[in-house]
């Protein structure tokens, strides 16, 4: 086909950008939450869960659900932005800071970049710098009520400010690392970084 | 067959409303090729800014029908495919689409029966067009659809079922209504369980070939107690259908 | 929705099927109908009946036995990314 044919009265299901400065390129808005997964819902059993902070630390530490729910949590009002495209804006959660987190552990001076992985076989790499200065948090309620399974619950990583991939579902653990080593996503194509703004959407980009 | 599946422009040839939730779009195809049963075709649709979206539907007609296909389409209110489809196409406009797609979920009448038709809810779309390329080619393969349904008001192809029921074609339809049942109704009021299929197939001569399709949860439960009533796994076709995905 | 009993992350799960158009790019043949097996648990089976998460970044197959990922597809710009570690083989015809 020459001339691109255009679908007769289609204009996708987007609202037009009116709070341009919040809206990051190449993104539409969205009211609602789509539910994109790369595999199904792990079964979690809440006593059975647990959050381990591994790898190039002095000593692994890891919280239970009950624990977990007594370290300090705030509440955060942000944007976020899937690579897929939608933008989805002042999302409402509650859960830890990283930085808390990170409180516990006294860093090897070589861990430069952490492996998040989750139940099920996700992971994502992020520089230790994305994660720090109230930048992320691990999610266990979200518009004041728990995170639901198909949305990362019983808790989830939140890192607002790059691509939604980065926010694994299901979080069980940081592993500390001095390489990076590219994530589910990062290592078919996707980002090592995914900034938004920047519209780091595929490696190369 | 090595060739890439060319998106093509098919013409809308007519609009039938089945229900109100689902609508069927004929669709005359300039490159038409017959497809099998239970095939699908991929719909792209594109805005005047170029953006793109895609998703597949089942085909509803019998690959006997030459130069055209039906797609039977459910308008998902939140959807951003099916309720275009609803709302603002009408006859004569061009869409965008690829196809027949699938090797996997097919049937044909030389693979033989007795055939076990499985459906949940729109889930019956492929599995009409194997009712219906059954009916055109004249076989007498004993069949049996199982049709899962919220409401007789959900009900589609209700018509021509019930005529194929009349005349003894030999073609059998089980209604189960999982919300309400029509007035009166006697038969199965309940999702579908392992004593429905084993009273099914109880019915059924040996060797069946069962092709199960709707939402993943009936369809993964339909499977499970399928191969619990003996039927080898490797015999049981599936096809998910999900909300957005149709 | 009628099955409200799964969460919604199920329900959106498709197999196979759904992948035909994207695996057709990739291989130029139908690929529902071919034969491969898990390199996870060693289920056997037509790439039609494994799990297939289309909604996401990219296609994600898995092994409906033991839910391993057997082949993921990204479409990056002009490029296309195929991983196929979790498979044992995919048999292409054409």
């Amino acid at each position: 086909m020459g001339e691109r044919f255009v679908s007769r009265g289609f204009f996708g299901r987007r609202r037009q950008p009116e709070q341009a400065g919040r809206i990051p390129p190449g993104q539409y808005l969205v009211d609602d939450w789509p539910v994109l997964s790369a595999g199904p819902t792990p079964r979690i059993r809440l006593d059975q869960w647990r959050f381990t902070i591994e790898g190039l630390v002095r000593q692994p530490v890891s919280w239970s659900w009950d624990e977990f729910l007594k370290l300090p949590s705030k509440t955060y009002l942000v944007d976020i932005s899937c690579v897929t495209k939608w933008t989805k804006l002042d999302m409402k959660w509650q859960g830890v800071s990283v930085d808390t987190l990170f409180q516990a552990v006294s860093l090897d001076p070589r861990a430069a970049f952490v492996t998040a992985y989750s139940y099920g076989d996700y992971t994502t790499n992020l520089p230790i710098p994305d994660l720090l200065n109230d930048q992320a948090f691990i999610a266990y309620q979200q518009d004041e009520k728990p995170l639901t399974p198909e949305h990362g619950g019983p808790a989830r990583l939140v890192v607002p400010h790059l691509y939604f991939w980065k926010s694994a579902k299901w979080i069980q653990g940081f592993r500390l690392e001095e390489r990076e080593r590219l994530g589910f996503w990062e290592n078919l194509g996707y980002h090592r970084r995914g900034d938004p703004w920047k519209e780091e959407r595929y490696s190369g980009d | 067959m090595a060739d890439a599946l060319r998106w093509q422009l098919g013409t809308v040839t007519e609009i039938h409303q089945e229900t109100p939730r689902a609508k069927t779009f004929t669709i005359a195809l300039p490159d038409w090729t017959a497809h099998h049963a239970g095939q699908h075709y991929d719909i792209r649709l594109t805005a005047p800014d170029g953006y793109q979206t895609q998703r597949s539907y089942s085909i509803a007609s019998e690959p006997e029908q030459q130069g055209s296909i039906e797609l039977t389409v459910e308008r998902i209110d939140d959807g951003e495919v099916s309720p275009y489809l609803h709302d603002v196409v009408q006859l004569k406009d061009e869409i965008e689409l690829r196809g027949p797609i699938g090797g996997y979920f097919i049937w044909d009448v030389a693979l033989g029966g007795p055939l076990l038709l499985v459906g949940g809810g729109s889930g019956v779309v492929p599995l009409m067009a194997m009712i219906r390329h059954r009916v055109a080619a004249r076989s007498s393969i004993q069949t049996r659809l199982l049709y899962s349904v919220r409401s007789p008001d959900d009900v589609l192809y209700a018509t021509e079922l019930q005529m194929l029921q009349d005349h003894g074609e030999g073609v059998d339809v089980t209604y189960t209504y999982t919300r309400q049942a029509p007035a009166g109704w006697t038969g199965f009021h309940r999702r579908i369980d392992r004593a429905m299929l084993k009273e099914i197939t109880s019915q059924l001569e040996a060797g069946l070939r069962p092709y199960v399709c709707g939402p993943t949860l009936l369809v993964e439960a339909a499977a499970n107690n399928l191969q619990e009533l003996g039927i080898p796994a490797g015999r049981i076709r599936t096809e998910r259908f999900g909300p957005s995905g149709t | 929705m009628d099955e409200q009993d799964g969460d919604l992350n199920r329900a959106l799960m498709l197999d196979g099927n759904a992948a035909g158009g994207i695996l057709y790019d990739v291989f130029t043949a139908d690929m529902t109908g071919a034969p491969t097996e898990c390199a996870s648990c060693g289920r056997s089976g037509e790439v039609g009946s494994l799990l297939a998460f289309v909604q996401a970044p990219g296609l994600v197959l898995r092994c409906p036995a033991c839910e391993s990922t057997m082949v993921r597809i990204v479409r990056a710009g002009d490029v296309t990314y195929l991983d196929a570690r979790g498979a044992v083989y995919l048999r292409i015809a054409r």
